[in-house]
């Protein structure tokens, strides 16, 4: 067979797959329905893990730490308490607020102003904002935060890192049950799609056996039913797309007004290029091996008879 | 052109179709086989297109030992046979075209060749101004003429046709096999089974002649 005929008789099945669906319009469109709702569950938990991810990605400052040095400690020891942290492991930068700065800055808020301007003396200590390196882990950062609480002038250190931890894990809980979820609505749609091929093979089961009698090729039997499904999975693909986006278009407002009512400048991210390509690879494979899964079983039952 | 050596067919759980046939048919020969209903002669050319295979014996076609074949080149066997049946086994939802064409889609013709050779195929079996028609459309020795129209249309070295005039009234059979004896002319080899005594005997050809599973006898027939 010249490439031009392979071709042509490809683009016919891939014509006439997209042919078969249209003459079944109902019955296609609950069938993509479902494939594209499958689809978009498990691509909105993404986008909702990712939009986690980068909240808690955002607030790297959230890690920092504060050091308060003791009332009287001078200016000198905090600088050079300050260079000794930074020469310690794990320590990214080290940044020095002195007592009269945090004082000038406390000043300029109108809430404390007044308080401050009462005052007869500073009643703030030197501080040190210490900033550990990305790779420490929460226990080694516990351990720093000890360290330097035992150096001497060091009156109190503030380390909270609890929440971020409990956001971490529970993102990682969502990323995995949507990993889950994820596979099994991929199975379902491959069962899906596998039992509407077996059901439009058993309707043409009379022109299969022809055809073998014919001398059709295995290869050639299978085609238009892996077009089949290939079509249910990109139409599935296209409507979990739509679906996705109109949800985050439609959640996205509500959930950004809650999030700033808690104080919280959290915001669903909008579906990536990259996951529109997933969803839509996810189809395909998913429509594709449901139609394989159906052929595999099925076709191989049909068998040419004559009585 | 086909050959069975001492040929054996039994069925699961059922009596032997065939018991210990030999026969051959020659290149461009058009040979009967006769008998009653559930002599074997389904049978025979049930194991030509390799749909059964044999319990014993060697069936041989094109010199092919049918036996030796490997499951991946069936298709291309059935390719180079062509088949009519005797229900036809058009597709109701396709037109005469289509139907005709079907086994040029399946060995790979190129769409221009196919418009060619499927006109020319209608045309000689009388169906030219019926080619957009659904087979429903048609009559029975009409449906019977696209039957042998599908089967000659890829050009078949051998042709098998079973009871090919039996759904048919007497002026349709004559038709019919008049077409058979046609194509036979231009060198294909047929082997056409049929329990039609009178009809083969209009034709004088070669009759092999099949009672229980064994040859009863027949010109150039020969039990094992």
């Amino acid at each position: 067979m010249s490439l031009g005929s392979w071709l042509t008789r490809h683009a016919q099945n891939a014509l006439g797959a997209l042919g078969t669906l249209s003459r079944n319009p109902v019955a296609t469109a609950l069938t993509v329905t479902v494939i594209g709702i499958a689809l978009a569950l498990p691509a909105a938990l993404g986008v909702l893990v990712e939009s986690g991810r980068s909240l808690a990605g955002g607030w790297a400052d959230v890690r920092d730490f504060s050091v308060y040095l003791a009332p009287g400690v001078a200016l000198d020891r905090a600088e050079s308490l300050a260079g000794e942290l930074r020469a310690k492991p794990g320590v990214a930068s080290v940044r020095l607020i002195p007592a009269e700065t945090a004082a000038a800055e406390l000043g300029k808020d109108p809430g404390f102003a007044g308080a401050m301007a009462a005052l007869e003396s500073n009643p703030l200590p030197h501080t040190l904002v210490v900033r550990p390196q990305d790779s420490l882990d929460g226990e080694s950062l516990e351990a720093l935060g000890a360290e330097v609480r035992g150096a001497p002038g060091v009156d109190l250190v503030k380390l909270d890192l609890q929440w971020v931890e409990r956001l971490n894990a529970l993102l990682d809980f969502l990323r995995r049950l949507g990993l889950m979820i994820g596979g099994l609505l991929i199975a379902a749609v491959i069962i899906v799609v596998g039992n509407t091929i077996r059901l439009d093979i058993q309707n043409r089961s009379a022109e299969i056996e022809v055809a073998k009698l014919l001398g059709a090729t295995d290869a050639f039997v299978r085609r238009p039913f892996l077009y089949l499904g290939l079509w249910y999975g990109i139409l599935g693909g296209l409507v979990a797309v739509l679906l996705l986006l109109t949800g985050l278009w439609a959640l996205g407002g509500p959930i950004a007004r809650l999030a700033g009512l808690y104080g919280s400048s959290f915001e669903l991210g909008g579906a990536s290029g990259s996951s529109v390509l997933a969803v839509l690879a996810g189809g395909v494979l998913a429509g594709w091996g449901g139609a394989w899964m159906a052929v595999s079983r099925h076709l191989a039952a049909i068998q040419p008879k004559v009585d | 052109m086909i050959r069975f050596d001492n040929v054996t067919k039994r069925y699961d759980g059922a009596r032997e179709a065939l018991k210990g046939v030999s026969f051959q048919v020659a290149p461009g020969e058009l040979a009967f086989i006769t008998g009653r209903s559930g002599a074997g002669k389904s049978t025979v050319l049930k194991l030509i297109a390799l749909i059964e295979h044999p319990t014993r014996g060697t069936v041989t076609v094109d010199g092919r030992n049918l036996g030796k074949l490997p499951d991946r080149d069936i298709p291309a066997h059935r390719q180079q046979i062509g088949m009519v049946f005797q229900d036809n086994k058009l597709l109701g939802d396709r037109s005469a075209y289509e139907n005709v064409a079907l086994p040029l889609i399946i060995n790979g013709t190129g769409e221009r060749e196919i418009g060619r050779r499927v006109r020319a195929a209608l045309d000689q079996v009388g169906l030219l101004d019926r080619e957009r028609y659904p087979p429903r459309a048609l009559s029975a020795g009409e449906q019977q003429r696209l039957g042998i129209a599908r089967a000659i249309v890829s050009r078949p070295k051998v042709l098998i046709a079973d009871e090919p005039t039996g759904n048919l009234d007497p002026d349709l059979a004559l038709e019919v096999m008049g077409l058979f004896r046609r194509l036979n002319e231009v060198g294909t080899t047929m082997l056409i089974a049929t329990h039609d005594l009178h009809l083969v005997e209009r034709f004088g050809s070669r009759r092999i002649i099949l009672a229980a599973g064994q040859i009863e006898g027949g010109t150039g027939a020969q039990a094992a």
